[in-house]
């Protein structure tokens, strides 16, 4: 039954899976230093330098560290209403 | 001749540091180097019992940085090998008695006479690890497939690259086929996807690691066992050979052999 959960792809992950995801989230972690609530403060400053100039949708944000080989990049995806009303 | 300069470290303890030393040293040896190892673990040394050598030691590597003795008289050679030779660590003192540059001092002196010189690194990021990386031409990070030790082998592989001792290569020890057939191990190519650098070789989880250490004499003196076969292979690719990984992963069934056959073609 087992052997058929994992051939529909269906059931647990394995825990080779879980292992590898939670070493990628520790590791951008780990590498960059920043912890989810300093993570949080850029995010927070981000939105109020960009929110002087255009008007942004805060919901729609999405800001995420991600890892490729060693290098690791900060991707911010800020949908932006509008121009700023003067 | 000058010597090529190894450090093997790890960040986490316990992943297998000093038996890679061991084995690698012997092997390189029996290939015909050149050889010594020092063991930079300081207080708590190990590679001499893993060589089978601890009865032999009268002066060690504290006693040569401080001028007790000379470096030749500090050398064991090795009981097997003409050509391997051991600087043991001191047992009754703490890391700070030793500097870097001290190192790269004893590195420097041994360079002329020797074609590799094999620096086991103690665990940590502290002062001992700097001890050992100080002198390197090329490290080599130990881990295994757990989430603990490649944590570590990634924050060490940060500060080698600061150090500027990188790129560095890396060994995955402890491999166990039958777990990453149920999905309840980490395998070589996930270490590798994580951690990003070069693979240098790849060791099973082996019994006869252990019987080799209790009778202290390297598993790569034994022929017949994977894991002497995969220390073998490592120390001939750092003599710049190419030799293919052993097949850990795959199993022989007859469905494996027939994909096999069918990609070959």
């Amino acid at each position: 039954m087992n052997l058929l959960n994992r051939l529909l792809g269906r059931g647990e992950p394995s825990s080779r899976d879980i292992a590898k995801d939670r070493l990628r989230l520790v590791l951008v972690q780990d590498r960059v230093n920043l912890s989810a609530e300093k993570m949080n403060e850029l995010k927070d400053e981000l939105i109020k330098v960009i929110s002087k100039y255009v008007e942004i949708d805060r919901d729609g944000m999405e800001i995420s560290l991600t890892q490729n080989a060693r290098q690791s990049c900060l991707t911010a995806n800020i949908p932006v209403v509008g121009a700023r009303q003067k | 001749m000058s010597a090529v300069v190894i450090t093997i470290t790890s960040g986490k303890g316990g992943v297998g540091k000093t038996t890679t030393t061991a084995n690698l040293s012997t092997a390189l040896a029996a290939q015909g180097k050149k050889v010594v190892a020092i063991d930079a673990d300081i207080g708590l040394r190990n590679l001499d019992v893993v060589m089978g050598l601890e009865n032999r030691i009268v002066y060690d590597l504290v006693d040569v940085v401080e001028g007790t003795c000379r470096l030749r008289q500090a050398m064991i050679k090795d009981k097997r090998l003409e050509e391997l030779y051991l600087i043991p660590a001191a047992q009754s003192r703490d890391k700070t008695a030793v500097t870097p540059g001290d190192m790269i001092e004893v590195c420097n002196q041994l360079r002329p006479d020797f074609d590799f010189i094999l620096i086991d690194s103690p665990a940590g990021i502290e002062q001992g690890f700097k001890n050992a990386v100080a002198p390197a031409d090329k490290v080599v990070i130990v881990t295994t497939p757990e989430v603990s030790a490649v944590r570590d082998a990634d924050r060490i592989i940060g500060l080698i690259e600061a150090e500027e001792k990188g790129p560095a290569d890396l060994i995955v020890n402890r491999l166990r086929l039958d777990m990453i057939k149920r999905g309840d191990m980490l395998n070589t190519d996930d270490v590798m996807d994580i951690l990003a650098i070069n693979l240098i070789g790849i060791v099973p989880d082996d019994e006869a690691i252990i019987v080799s250490t209790n009778k202290g004499r390297p598993v790569v003196m034994e022929n017949g066992t994977l894991s002497g076969q995969a220390y073998r292979n490592i120390a001939r690719r750092l003599t710049g050979e190419e030799v293919p990984f052993l097949n850990l992963e795959e199993g022989n069934s007859f469905i494996k052999r027939l994909t096999k056959l069918f990609k070959a073609s």
